[in-house]
């Protein structure tokens, strides 16, 4: 902090302790909002915050002013200006209870899909600004208790679901086990020096859906890449991002990046997960401050490399995918992150009846579950409901009865939706197809005279699979 | 005469100072972001790229290029015609050339009178009709405070007096002074308001267009 800014601080606290109403628990740290709100003023947010022209364009591209009846104040430019607008307006001297108001706003009606900023004449970045609204939030303690939890998990251990090394290792371990059973010769190299390709994962995998892990072992078996994964830095994703907290978004980033680089792979790849694409390819560069932007290592979506495995015809299948399927270009691999073509090329050679949702690509909508909204929670579910209501029509127009998703946010709420209404949809990933419909090459089938065995062994398990996401699903659903 | 007195005041220092503040002042601006951007936007300048500039200004320049334009054609084709002739109408304009050649004594070709005349009627239309629409969409309403109708009219108002002027509607040595006066209040705003967009647009498109476009690939339009 500046000397300037500690002042300020100061004289804030005075302020409260002196005021009246000095009822309010924790005074606002005026100093902190001042730092936060000078460090992001650059250029872009200066012009933003001053030549939007209050056209409104903006507003019908957000899907929460569609859902919600076209409600004005859920327009984008609106929900900028009255947040983060205001903040600078006010030079940061600005009240807790105002700042509560923000929460609302700036993690309830905004998930940072960055629809808007194509539909703006100027190009303003709401999401951007939203951003920093949630930065500002956060530094006074003012933040969804869900994604407070996740952030204060990864400072201390790394990881958004606070999974302990060992027990990471060891599901890997568990997962090359059974489907060893299935793959012969199939393992999970952990910490493999030279491998081409490390794959990090989202920590709900692990945790609850360990099939996961085992399926991506799978397919890059079968396929016969050089792979590993990382003992440490494995979790791509990054909650803090969304909970405004930079410095704690760093952490797991700079892992990521540490080990890819100790272990010289060519490429890291993420998991089904569109933030985490977004955190470890986009912004994970310039929060840990590399020149140019880039990554010191490549980053790849799971979509990229699936779609590069078919398309060499790395992996035979028994047939297409037989049912009516749609894809969900999650905003974070599509718009975000560039991959709609891939997706839909992945998607053809692995279906034969695949319908779009309309709109799509870049222009799709958000399904409403991202920005952090879904570890935000229970007391954030009505509201992720009813603003979903747009993409359940998307998914309900196509008429197909699977939805592909890359995305492990998406995939939540895009289950949720499907209870809510009534979609008769299966909600399924790309691993799941893949896994589903390939050929394991005769040299992998596990020998002749343990078939019955091995049969029996595949059937336990995935039981066990199930019965240990069963037994978890109770638990809060983080992802 | 109190008029002629105030005319010349108008067109002499006055005008001076109005242009030298709405030139210098658009020209600060632009170097002291420029500046400020070297340090703190540097998604901006890792990703540039002449073609993605391009494409997304060109897409917001040509009217219904873009999604989100066609959404709204009316509405869209008003600003685009609107701006057309903003910028058209004062530059080609007979009896501004007439200043511009007793001043400089160099001039742009002129449009003829009745077009120059009509177009000017055309911007006093689509600036009523962005009035009524700021009022009657609430997702427009709720955005528009006092001074941002302020600047729609400040926008129309040398069209509004330069027309009365023009054809000789009221007194017209003050209509004359007025819409002179008018002008250089104008100009003087413009580079300290939203309108700045005249040029801050160029700024702000390729800067979203390097983030969507190079870093993605995504068009945003
Ligand atoms: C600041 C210095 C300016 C001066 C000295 C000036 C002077 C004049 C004069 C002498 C006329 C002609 C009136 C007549 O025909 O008797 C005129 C008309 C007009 N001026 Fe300006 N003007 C200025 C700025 C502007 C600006 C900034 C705009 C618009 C952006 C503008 C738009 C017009 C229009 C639209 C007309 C009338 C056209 C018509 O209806 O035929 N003027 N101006
Ligand atoms: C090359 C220069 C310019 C470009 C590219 C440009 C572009 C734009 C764009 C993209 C918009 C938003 C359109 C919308 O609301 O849908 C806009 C609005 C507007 N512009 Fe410009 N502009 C330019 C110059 C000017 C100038 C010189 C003025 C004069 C004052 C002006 C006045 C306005 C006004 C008043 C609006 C808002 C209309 C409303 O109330 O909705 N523009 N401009
Ligand atoms: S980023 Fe997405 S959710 Fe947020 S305001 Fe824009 S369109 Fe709406
Ligand atoms: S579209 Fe852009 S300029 Fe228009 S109101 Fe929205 S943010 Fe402002
Ligand atoms: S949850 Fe899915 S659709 Fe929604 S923001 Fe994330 S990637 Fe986008």
């Amino acid at each position: 902090m500046t000397a300037e800014a500690q002042k300020a601080a100061e004289e804030a606290q005075e302020k409260a302790t002196v005021s009246p109403e000095a009822e309010a628990p924790k005074p606002v740290n005026v100093g902190k909002i001042k730092t936060i709100l000078a460090a992001n003023e650059g250029a872009r947010m200066r012009m933003w915050l001053s030549i939007c022209s209050r056209c409104g364009l903006c507003a019908d591209s957000c899907f929460f002013y569609l859902a919600n009846d076209k409600d004005p104040k859920l327009s984008p430019a609106y929900k900028a200006i009255n947040t983060i607008g205001k903040m600078y307006k006010a030079k940061g001297e600005v009240s807790r209870e105002f700042l509560e108001e923000c929460k609302e706003v700036v993690w309830g009606q905004c998930t940072a899909c960055r629809r808007c900023s194509m539909y703006c004449p100027f190009g303003i970045d709401i999401a951007t600004m939203i951003a920093t609204g949630r930065a500002v939030c956060y530094s006074q303690g003012i933040v969804p208790d869900g994604l407070a939890r996740t952030t204060e998990n990864i400072r201390t251990t790394g990881n958004q679901m606070a999974m302990a090394t060992e027990d990471w290792i060891e599901t890997c371990d568990w997962m090359a086990e059974e489907y060893g059973e299935e793959v012969h010769g199939l393992e999970i190299p952990i910490d493999k020096q030279g491998a081409d390709y490390m794959y990090t994962v989202n920590p709900r995998e692990p945790m609850y859906y360990p099939q996961d892990v085992g399926m991506a072992a799978e397919i890059f078996h079968i396929a016969g890449l050089n792979w590993t994964m990382p003992s440490t830095g494995w979790d791509s994703t990054n909650l803090a991002m969304f909970a405004g907290d930079r410095a704690v978004a760093t952490i797991p980033v700079k892992a990521m990046y540490d080990k890819a680089l100790e272990l010289g792979v060519k490429a890291i790849v993420i998991t089904e997960c569109g933030h985490a694409f977004r955190s470890a390819k986009f912004e994970g560069p310039y929060w840990v401050g590399i020149p140019g932007g880039e990554p010191p290592v490549p980053v790849i979506h799971s979509v990229e490399l699936f779609r590069d495995i078919m398309r060499e015809g790395k992996i035979k299948l028994k047939h297409k995918f037989e049912h009516k399927v749609t894809y969900q270009d999650p905003c974070n691999v599509s718009r975000n992150g560039g991959l709609w073509d891939i997706g839909r090329e992945l998607v053809n050679l692995l279906c034969d009846d695949f319908v779009d949702m309309t709109p799509n690509r870049e222009h799709n909508h958000c399904c409403g579950g991202g920005g952090g909204f879904i570890p935000m929670g229970p007391p954030y579910k009505r509201r992720r409901m009813a603003s979903g209501k747009i993409k359940a029509e998307q998914i309900r127009a196509t008429g197909a009865t699977h939805v592909i998703v890359p995305c492990h946010n998406c995939f939540d709420q895009i289950n949720d939706l499907n209870k809510e209404y009534d979609l008769k949809v299966k909600v399924v990933s790309f691993k799941e197809i893949i896994t589903e419909i390939m050929e394991i090459p005769e040299s992998m089938i596990p020998p002749e005279e343990d078939e019955q065995e091995a049969v029996l062994a595949e059937e336990e398990a995935k039981r066990e699979v199930e019965e240990g996401a069963m037994e978890e699903a109770g638990e809060v659903q983080e992802s | 005469m109190a008029m002629d007195k105030l005319y010349e005041f108008l067109t002499g220092p006055a005008l001076w100072i109005a242009v030298i503040i709405f030139v210098g002042g658009l020209a600060i601006r632009v170097a002291w972001l420029f500046g400020l951007s070297q340090e703190r936007d540097k998604p901006w300048h890792d990703f540039k790229s002449a073609v993605w500039a391009w494409r997304s200004i060109i897409h917001w320049v040509l009217p219904w290029a873009s999604v989100s334009s066609r959404n709204q054609p009316g509405f869209t084709g008003a600003v685009w015609v609107f701006h057309i002739c903003w910028i058209g109408v004062p530059l080609f304009l007979g009896a501004h050339n007439m200043l511009f050649e007793q001043a400089w004594g160099w001039s742009l070709p002129s449009l003829p009178d009745a077009v120059a005349d009509w177009a000017s009627m055309v911007v006093i239309a689509c600036g009523v009709f962005f009035l009524v629409r700021r009022l009657a969409r609430p997702e427009v309403r709720i955005l528009t405070s006092a001074w941002d109708y302020t600047l729609v009219l400040l926008a129309l108002a040398p069209f509004v007096t330069g027309w009365l002027a023009f054809n000789q509607y009221g007194p017209y040595g003050l209509m004359l002074n007025l819409h002179i006066f008018l002008s250089e209040v104008l100009l003087i705003v413009l580079p300290f308001s939203k309108l700045a967009h005249m040029v801050l647009f160029f700024a702000s498109r390729s800067a979203i267009g390097y983030e969507f476009g190079t870093r993605r690939g995504a068009r945003v339009w």
